[in-house]
């Protein structure tokens, strides 16, 4: 709980922070683990049914641990109308998990998201931090392949 | 280094420009998040790499920029001072590019060509996508490096924040835009300066302002563009305005998807602090005033003014009840401003140009340009700043170059979640705030999603229906089951199931979520439905009806077949996932319907128009 404890100072103990706060525990652990939520929670001094509340708001957070690579598939209007749903779905047969599911060997979480902002280059992918534009179905294996054997 | 005074200000403005070798060559590579999708990264390091290995240094500068608007053709670059214009550019490029940029030359092949007259263009004002818009706000994204504050001063940055300080009473900025009629761009359309009054007038203090980055509309990116591209312009609109309102304390709220807008804004953050434009006594005006960055977490609502000031206190982001104005009780309880990106970056130009000039731009009631992201089923995607007033046929036909593939214009879906979808038959609607209304639709931020023949307008309006069940905060009832049902019939009638009422139905729940919901996510839900069966009923009714979807994309409607053209070249076996495609070599194959999951892989692999859909 040391690192935790080095992340609340670093905001001041300010409970008007607390998502800032959780944003660096995803970003360290991947995943907002039981216990720390707990001693956030005794910390700064909120109820911890309001802590849970905002983690279980906000898209960012995640209760469960996520895999090794984020694959996000942009599904804004733009993606949809040129076929988003489509690339979404041949992900999910190249993977073998849905939306919002995580592969048993942890190495890929696939989610859907609202718009990344790259509207006029649709449809398009996010793996990890790379971005792939005029994304097509049969484009998906070849990169997911690529990560894989990263 | 601090500045203390407007005129030292001026003096080093002059002293980066005497600084700027103006003989030099600037590549200007666009380093925006949708040039990135396609490799720039890669791009700008071949090219950096490249004028190194040729010794080019004291000739010419690679400048990394934000976003140029003209996605579709990334990687872009323009070569200044001539500002030639290379499209679809690729790291392979860069040798060559160097070499004859260097040499005062053109590259041909890389030039843009008119897809009509396939004439080659040089120039990027020449190119008609760009000719035919007005680039006030997004017009500088090419010509500085965003993580160069000097760059930014260089073109005259802050000297409205200087002549606002220096020469305006805080009344007279408040007047000046208040005169020049600005109107919120974050999608209410409400008077900019009328906001400001009424929180300067407040009584309570400290007072805050905020600059609302949470652009959650999907098809929308003109906000990431400019605080990508171009952060300090949104700072010195902030500034002035906070020095208008009498507030000391700034906000960005910048969303989650938008990592590389907080890296450029903090960056900017810092360089406008070292040089004292932000901070205790501004210029030696003795003005304070300084910015926080907050990082949203991904919630669509959380971008009303009310779920806003919610989240950035820490907690979950839903919208309140809207008795008491945020103007007089907002963050922490005290008058507060809130205004989107687009809104703060005029504020600049109106104070160093006047309001007489910004009334000059734009229509009766809606002044100035505005940015949309012109997307979907148009040739040239990207980003484009019109003036107010202009049709939606130009903006579709004259920048955006026409419908992809040569296809049939449908309709136009404007201002997001919230708006609606707009007929071909009002394609010579002016574009502003009252004209869009008008038609159901909306400005909003200023998405338009252009959707061509091969659109199911009944999908869309099941698409934004199934978007705001994500999104709605749960916490009224029209809301959120007014959406659940909606959603619940449209999946019935695109699944060919639909009845003969459902049409009336979705009708009537509309207007109890309109009349009943707390805030403007649940009162503007039925926005898409409302539009689409008031344009297409003929669509809704084939699917009810006729159970088809004459678009071909709702799926259960939808079969896929082989024709007599099939030449039996296995193309279509190796990509189907089912292998539900069977046949002998160099004969007609057919589609095991059981099997056939309608990803249409088949149809894409298809090089002889061989498969059909219907």
């Amino acid at each position: 709980m040391k690192d935790i404890k080095t992340i609340i100072e670093k905001y001041n103990h300010d409970p008007s922070q607390l998502i800032s706060m959780l944003h660096d525990i995803q970003a360290k652990y991947n995943y907002l683990p039981k216990d720390v939520l707990k001693f956030i929670s005794d910390k700064l001094k909120i109820p911890l049914s309001d802590v849970y509340q905002v983690a279980t708001f906000y898209k960012a957070f995640s209760l469960k641990p996520k895999g090794k690579h984020i694959i996000k598939v942009c599904l804004g209007t733009a993606c949809h109308v040129r076929g988003a749903q489509r690339i979404l779905e041949s992900v999910e047969r190249t993977i073998g998990v849905k939306s919002g599911e995580t592969t048993k060997d942890n190495i890929f979480s696939l989610e859907s998201v609202n718009c990344l902002g790259c509207c006029a280059l649709g449809p398009v992918i996010v793996v990890d931090k790379e971005y792939h534009g005029k994304m097509s179905p049969d484009k998906v294996g070849n990169i997911l392949r690529g990560v894989e054997i990263k | 280094m601090k500045i203390r005074s407007s005129k030292g200000l001026e003096r080093l403005r002059k002293e980066i420009i005497a600084k700027m070798n103006t003989k030099k060559t600037v590549i200007a590579i666009c380093a925006g998040t949708g040039c990135l999708a396609l490799g720039c990264d890669k791009v700008i390091t071949a090219f950096e790499e490249e004028v190194k290995k040729q010794g080019l240094e004291t000739k010419v500068d690679i400048r990394e920029t934000g976003c140029p608007g003209f996605c579709e053709r990334g990687t872009i670059i323009i070569i200044f001072p001539e500002r030639i214009c290379y499209c679809n550019v690729q790291p392979e490029d860069a040798a060559e590019v160097v070499s004859q940029t260097a040499q005062g030359k053109v590259v041909e092949r890389l030039l843009y060509s008119d897809p009509a007259t396939g004439e080659k263009i040089v120039h990027e004002y020449e190119i008609p996508f760009y000719k035919n818009q007005k680039r006030l706000l997004l017009g500088n994204n090419n010509r500085i490096d965003p993580k160069s504050v000097d760059d930014y001063i260089a073109l005259g940055g802050y000297s409205a924040l200087a002549k606002a300080l220096f020469q305006m009473t805080p009344e007279q900025v408040l007047e000046e835009v208040k005169k020049s009629n600005l109107r919120g761009r974050g999608g209410g359309g409400f008077h900019t300066g009328r906001k400001w009054e009424t929180t300067r007038n407040a009584p309570e203090k400290p007072k805050y302002v905020i600059v609302n980055c949470d652009e959650g509309d999907p098809g929308a990116f003109m906000d990431r563009a400019l605080m990508e591209g171009n952060p300090h312009s949104v700072l010195e609109g902030l500034t002035i305005g906070g020095y208008a309102i009498g507030s000391n304390e700034g906000y960005i709220y910048v969303r989650e998807e938008y990592p590389l807008a907080v890296e450029n804004v903090n960056i900017a953050l810092k360089q406008a602090r070292e040089y004292g434009l932000l901070g205790k006594d501004i210029l030696g005006s003795g003005f304070d005033f300084d910015v926080k960055i907050f990082r949203g977490a991904g919630a669509f609502v959380s971008g009303e003014s009310s779920a806003l000031i919610k989240s950035l206190e820490g907690k979950v982001g839903e919208p309140e009840p809207k008795y008491v104005h945020m103007s007089e009780k907002g963050l922490h309880d005290k008058p507060t401003n809130l205004n989107n990106v687009e809104t703060w970056a005029n504020v600049p130009f109106i104070i160093n140009n006047g309001s007489d000039w910004y009334n000059k731009i734009g229509s009766e009631n809606s002044k100035g340009t505005k940015i949309f992201s012109l997307v979907g089923k148009v040739k040239n995607t990207g980003l484009v700043e019109v003036p107010m007033g202009i049709t939606i046929r130009d903006i579709i036909y004259k920048i955006g170059g026409g419908i992809k593939n040569n296809k049939k214009f449908k309709a136009v879906q404007t201002g997001g979640p919230s708006g609606g979808c707009i007929p071909e038959k009002f394609i010579d609607t002016p574009v502003d705030f009252d004209e869009l209304t008008k038609l159901g639709s909306m400005m909003g931020s200023g998405g338009m999603i252009v959707m061509d023949e091969e659109t199911c307008m009944v999908d869309v309006a099941r698409y934004f229906l199934n978007f705001l069940k994500d999104e709605s905060c749960g916490k009224c009832a029209p809301c959120r089951e007014g959406i659940k049902q909606m959603l619940g019939i449209l999946n019935r009638i695109c699944e060919g199931k639909g009845k003969e009422k459902d049409i009336e139905l979705l009708g009537e729940i509309s207007d109890v979520m309109i009349n009943a919901s707390l805030c403007a996510l649940g009162r503007t839900a039925p926005n898409p439905i409302l539009t689409t069966t008031k344009y297409f009923r003929d669509e809704y009714e084939a699917h009810i009806k006729n159970k088809k979807c004459p678009a071909g994309v709702c799926k259960s409607l939808v079969t896929y077949k082989i024709t007599d053209k099939c030449i039996g070249c296995d193309a279509c076996v190796k990509v189907c996932p089912q292998k539900a495609i069977s046949g002998e070599k160099k004969k007609k194959h057919i589609i095991d319907q059981n099997k056939c999951i309608k990803c249409s892989a088949c149809l894409d692999a298809c090089k002889f128009n061989a498969i059909t859909k219907g």
